[in-house]
């Protein structure tokens, strides 16, 4: 029996959902909605009378104060539609995840029915107005349902019963004909399967199998191609690049032998941090904490399922990063996470959009909501992060998820041994991310197969909170001997790795699965969310399956390691994956491929001079990727875990942009963290040289501001870049790789971990838009004593402002230059040697409690950084360009206002302190720049003495806060 | 049950505010347990051993369906003949954010334990926020009511919210009548000068600005702001401005009252 439940609000209460999604509407430009109401509806089948749905609305479903409800058995009806109500259903597509129906079984099953089969769950909306049936289908595409994940529901056709899974197939291996296919066949196999391999890997697998006499399995092919995949390989950064430019008019050409060893690593090796205790090697990098313990860091990017359904495409990134953390060493607690994002600017024009694509105000509130569910639901504080906006972004956002963790200095290392079990823990397996995977788009019927695909999963983060509960005792109780995720290639690829050493036997059918029907394959490389995998010794596995079932979290024996160094797969007896572990890991051709960089010219910038530079200021407030990003981060619980000392928005009235987050995640303890990134894909457009190197300036500067210390600072690269298989591209991804170096040796600053992410390209026909060339840096920097750390407020009036570092004529890729439609060619360069002693003679101020407050120049300069500390701390600022220590032939105000050079603070010292701390800025180029006033006046005196900016700090944070008060 | 005041802090699947409400308890002296649900269910821990029961802060069973209900159910269902002997014994129950919404779900609070007799009735909720999203920030809360928790904390006090369903709602004017005139109300959201306020000084728009509530008796409260997020003195959200006064915050006297009262009534 199939009942149907609806609920809904009473009559007078308020109903925040609808007016959300009104405001919406009227966003699309739509005004004849007066009104939208939502009606919750539930599909519950099993043997249930009448009476018990009574009670499971009673005391379940429905909230006695505000809701009422309604049920009946489920049968065709006309839903009630007239000229004035429109009423539309929305239900989740089968085979999505979708915790709600899990959570609601249990739910009914704790009230003593448990009869109870299945829950469907869908949402339907009464849109009250006048709508024409082309506007009502608008509102569906673009705001009520994402077809990939959710479909209309048909009322007057339901489902005869809910769509649970398809009969179990019968076994049967499946192999490819490999031995005898020409190089023609082998592209084709490559294709059909969806194997991305290219002809020279397709032909080293054929011969492989050539020598053993027989074809592989599909499986096998499946799970070499996963092992070699760009993603999990990086063939990229690992392979041989050609490599040419122009010097001088000159084409050079020079051989790069592993692009990540030869750049990144090298500069690890090279700066020899004692305090590096694990790096590039495991799932995150990891430092030393403090004397008994270690944090570690990894920044992920989860890009083209964001682009896809960025709610559930940021859902699964920020769980994916927070398994690579659970996943580290023996397992680490995450303890933040910092989520940057790039998007096209959200105003974009809907009739720009290239076809096929999402708009960017939807894709950004979808991947906000994303990481908001799952960061806030499994209690890991997002204290920090960016968002930049450019219209390249428009077929392809990106979306970067990190998160911390800190754990024992005794579990760092994983040590699975001969004869360990292998154990799975967490969620079942299901169709999830089989790529390969058709969803049809839409037109789902009764029949449907459940599908999905990788692109369009949906996180169950309460799952994972359960799995990290149960693994840390686990961890110290010494239950397992290693552990790792499974994120890309599931079981396929965290087995294999898990493995390697050893060889590993897995028995599929043992996998617990989420519904029936599935075949080997599938199981073995489904991407399904919130599993992990363990090394566990025989005597102990008793004792892990005891522990989690105490706190009801799957957990499974699907295999061992076996010391014959194969990948053996069986299912129900037969074998159907046979691979030796060295062919499968270092098997795969070497490529080469051919990058070049050549600079790009951009139009010299020709700006008539102003003498009022006040709206170019408010409007440089106001640009995307400045402005006030407070909307998104009220959504995160940045406070969660107790441990937030400087937060992600400070100053008198808590709205304030903070440089670092800090963090002392030791409850009771001093000792903390600071976490900051560096972002800048406009300096990356004149050079991705020294795009890299300002990104790392500005990670460490932030960590710098906030009271952190250069010596005790790692970072993360993370490159996202288009196509690398086209010489331009690549080309500017190895200059990008070779700023890192530089600049990172330069600070002493060692990389820990990264991440690659090629191919962001949007195909459209005849064009392709990449995104422009993005290095993300994230550092982490400890920090001995957070109560001795700073914000970037004013404190009070009278005190003095030194503008430290000096200031070039670097407007190019500049936010000014921007809001001329400009990019101009003059890059900010870093000189870490001055950066060095900046950092060094600050941190010592602040020490020595001298700084009242600080903060970087970064994105709008000098300008920005004096107005944020104004109108942040409540205070006037009265300040002198002919005082800011200027190196340029330039002479103009607009270029000491706005110029981004790095390696530059504003700083606030008390009057007494002037001596001291100006000894202390010896040798260093700096201005005592003017001072904190008490009266809300922002005044800036240009250099020749003519008053240049002068403002109402009240107008000047409007400036900042409108842009995206939403 | 000698010597120690014995803390449970309750947990299950989406509990995330419980390490650091442990911590608050433990700062003050009291010896703190988190214990899964499971071991209560199971008979492994007795709810009765304890002094203190602490609901904290997260997203229990994904707050599926609303808030707070399935633990709600749990703890109604399951351990409801424990919890009115707690109750009426004059232990202690504290629930914080998702704590708060369970223990109103539950009809623990704001409690009538005299008309049902030990059965629990809801007669109150809490709903998603005025302004439809989850929102972090902190807010002034004006001081009222007689219970042991709240005793002697400053008139105005700065706490943290962090929640989608924070908006208070009483199921009708003879519910907040008997809140008001019972002195059942903990906690008011207003300005900083104590005076009432709109959006986001009331940051979900509840009604008459209730942020927390207690039982008639004082001894159980709920609250949608986060005391133990203001525990130390360096979580205050801008106390890089302010002068320091000793290691400790706003919330910490909250968590003292609890032990002092078990302390005195038990020890």
């Amino acid at each position: 029996m199939i009942w149907r439940i609806e609920i809904k609000h009473k009559e007078g209460v308020f109903d925040s959902l609808g007016e959300g999604i009104q405001k919406s509407i009227i966003d699309l430009g739509m005004t004849g909605i007066s009104k939208v109401d939502v009606t919750h509806v539930y599909t519950l089948e099993g043997k249930l009378t009448a009476e018990d749905v009574q009670v499971i609305c009673r005391d379940l479903l429905v909230d006695p104060i505000t809701q009422e409800y309604y049920f009946a058995p489920l049968k065709p009806f006309r839903p009630e539609s007239s000229k004035k109500v429109h009423t539309i259903e929305i239900a989740h597509n089968p085979g999505v995840m979708d915790p709600v129906e899990e959570s609601t079984i249990k739910g009914i099953k704790d009230l003593g029915v448990d009869r109870i089969q299945s829950v469907r769950t869908a949402k339907k909306y009464l849109l009250h107005g006048k709508l024409t049936k082309k506007d009502l289908e608008t509102i569906t595409n673009k705001i009520l349902a994402n077809k990939l994940i959710q479909h209309v529901v048909d009322n007057e056709k339901p489902e005869k019963s809910l769509p649970v899974s398809n009969a179990a197939a019968s076994f049967q291996l499946v192999h490819v004909d490999l031995m005898d296919a020409d190089d023609q066949k082998l592209m084709a196999l490559s294709a059909d399967g969806q194997l991305f391999l290219n002809l020279d890997e397709m032909r080293a697998i054929q011969s492989y199998f050539q020598k053993r006499g027989r074809n592989p399995t599909d499986c096998e092919l499946e799970t070499i191609a996963q092992t070699w995949s760009e993603h999990c390989y990086h063939k990229t950064f690992r392979g041989n690049i050609r490599y040419s430019y122009s010097d001088n008019g000159t084409i050079k050409t020079k051989m790069v032998r592993n692009l990540l060893k030869s750049t990144i690593v090298k500069a690890t090796e090279e700066i020899g941090k004692d305090w590096c205790v694990s790096v590039f090697h495991d799932n995150a990098g990891v430092i030393e904490f403090d004397k008994d313990w270690d944090v570690c860091f990894k920044v992920e990017t989860h890009n083209h399922p964001s682009a896809l359904e960025p709610f559930g495409g940021a859902n699964t990134g920020i769980g994916g990063v927070i398994r690579d953390i659970l996943g580290t060493g023996l397992g680490a607690k995450p303890i933040c996470s910092t989520d940057i994002f790039c998007f096209a600017p959200p105003d974009t024009d809907f009739q720009k959009l290239p076809p096929g694509t999402l708009h960017p105000k939807r894709i950004m509130k979808g991947v906000v909501s994303g990481v908001r569910d799952y960061g806030n639901k499994m209690g890991i504080p997002t204290v920090n992060g960016a968002i930049i906006f450019d219209e390249r972004f428009v077929g392809n956002p990106l979306v970067y998820c990190g998160t911390i963790g800190i754990m024992p200095k005794n579990k760092v290392r994983k040590n699975p041994k001969k004869g360990d079990r292998i154990v799975v823990v967490g969620g079942k397996t299901g169709r999830d991310g089989i790529h390969g995977a058709t969803f049809s788009s839409g037109e789902l019927t009764a029949e449907s197969e459940v599908v999905s695909s990788g692109a369009v999963q949906i996180g169950d983060p309460v799952q994972e909170k359960k799995v990290l509960d149960v693994l840390m005792q686990a961890r110290d109780r010494d239950l397992y001997t290693a552990i790792t995720d499974c994120g890309a290639g599931g079981l396929s690829s965290a087995v294999g790795e898990m493995g390697q050493k050893w060889g590993a036997q897995v028995n599929l059918e043992k996998v617990p699965l989420k519904y029936e029907g599935l075949k080997y394959d599938e199981i073995w490389i489904s991407e399904s969310q919130e599993r992990m995998v363990l090394a566990v010794h025989p005597k102990k596995s008793q004792a892990l399956l005891d522990l989690f079932a105490e706190e009801n979290v799957e957990a499974t024996v699907i295999g061992e390691f076996t010391g014959n160094k194969r990948l053996e797969l069986y299912f129900d007896g037969h074998q159907v994956c046979d691979l030796g572990m060295e062919f499968l890991h270092e098997g795969n051709p070497k490529i080469t491929k051919k990058a070049h960089w050549a600079s790009p010219k951009f139009k010299n910038p020709r700006i008539p001079l102003q003498v009022d530079l006040n709206d170019k200021l408010l409007e440089v407030l106001s640009h995307y990727n400045v402005c006030s990003k407070e909307w998104v981060i009220r959504q995160y619980d940045h406070e969660v875990q107790g441990a937030s000392i400087i937060k992600p928005l400070v100053g008198a009235r808590c709205d304030g942009p903070s440089d670092a987050s800090v963090i002392a995640p030791r409850l009771g303890s001093k000792k903390g963290l600071a976490v900051s990134n560096g972002i800048n894909i406009r300096f990356g457009m004149i050079d991705p040289f020294w795009m890299a190197a300002s990104c790392i300036d500005e990670a460490v500067r932030q960590i710098i501001a906030v009271g952190g210390n250069i010596n005790r600072i790692a970072i993360l690269d993370n490159f996202c870049w288009g196509n690398p298989d086209k010489p331009d591209r690549l080309g500017g991804l190895v200059r990008a790789a070779q700023g890192c170096y530089k600049t990172a040796v330069g600070y002493r600053t060692p990389f820990i971990s990264g991440k690659d992410s090629l191919y962001n390209e949007y195909k459209q026909a005849d064009r392709s838009i990449a995104v422009p060339g993005t290095i993300l840096i994230s550092a982490i920097g400890i920090v001995d004593d957070v109560t001795k750390s700073v914000t970037m407020d004013f404190k009070k009036g009278g005190n003095l402002i030194y503008c430290v570092g000096k200031t070039y004529d670097e407007l190019g890729g500049s936010i000014y230059f921007d809001t001329y439609g400009l990019v101009g060619n003059t890059v900010p360069r870093v000189n870490t040697k001055q950066g060095m002693k900046i950092f060094k003679a600050l941190s010592s101020a602040v020490k020595k409690g001298m700084v009242q407050s600080m903060h970087d120049c970064s994105e709008g300069g000098l300008g920005v950084a004096l107005a944020e500390m104004a109108f942040s701390g409540g205070f006037g600022v009265t300040a002198r360009l002919d005082k800011v220590s200027y190196q340029g032939a330039a002479h103009r105000d607009d270029a000491v206002l706005f110029s981004e050079s790095n390696s530059r603070f504003i700083v606030e010292v008390k009057p007494k302190d002037k001596r001291t701390f100006e000894q202390l800025l010896k040798g260093i180029p700096f201005g005592h720049i003017g001072q904190v006033e008490d009266s809300p006046e922002f005044i800036v005196y240009g250099l020749k003495q003519q008053v240049c900016v002068n403002a109402h700090i009240k107008d000047l944070k409007e400036a900042w806060q409108k842009t995206l008060r939403w | 049950m000698s010597g120690k005041v014995k803390v449970i802090v309750l947990r299950t699947a989406g509990t995330n505010c419980d390490a650091e409400t442990a911590f608050a308890f433990g700062s003050c002296g009291a010896q703190v347990d988190c214990v899964h649900i499971n071991k209560l269910f199971h008979g492994r821990v007795r709810l009765m051993d304890y002094h203190i029961l602490a609901i904290p802060g997260g997203f229990t069973y994904g707050d599926d369906i609303e808030s707070g209900r399935i633990l709600a159910n749990e703890l109604r269902i399951r351990l409801g003949t424990y919890l009115c002997r707690f109750i009426s014994d004059q232990r202690l129950i504290i629930g914080i954010c998702n704590g708060f919404q369970v223990l109103v779900k539950a009809g623990i609070l704001p409690g009538n334990l005299k008309e049902k007799d030990g059965g629990f009735s809801q007669t109150a909720t809490l709903i998603n926020n005025d302004s439809g999203k989850f929102e972090d920030r902190w807010c002034y809360l004006k001081v009222s009511g007689k219970s042991v928790w709240t005793q002697g904390l400053d008139d105005i006090v700065y706490y943290p919210v962090a929640h989608a369903e924070g908006k208070f709602v009483p199921r009708d004017e003879e519910v907040l009548h008997r809140l008001n005139a019972d002195g059942q109300v903990a906690f008011r959201y207003c300005d900083e000068q104590g005076k009432t306020t709109g959006y986001p000084g009331n940051p979900n728009g509840s009604i008459e600005n209730i942020a927390g509530i207690t039982d008639p008796t004082g001894n159980v409260l709920g609250l949608m702001p986060h005391p133990e997020r203001h525990f130390l003195f360096i979580q205050h959200p801008y106390w890089t401005r302010l002068a320091r006064s000793g290691q400790y915050g706003q919330g910490a006297k909250i968590f003292e009252n609890g032990i002092d009262y078990i302390k005195r009534k038990f020890l």
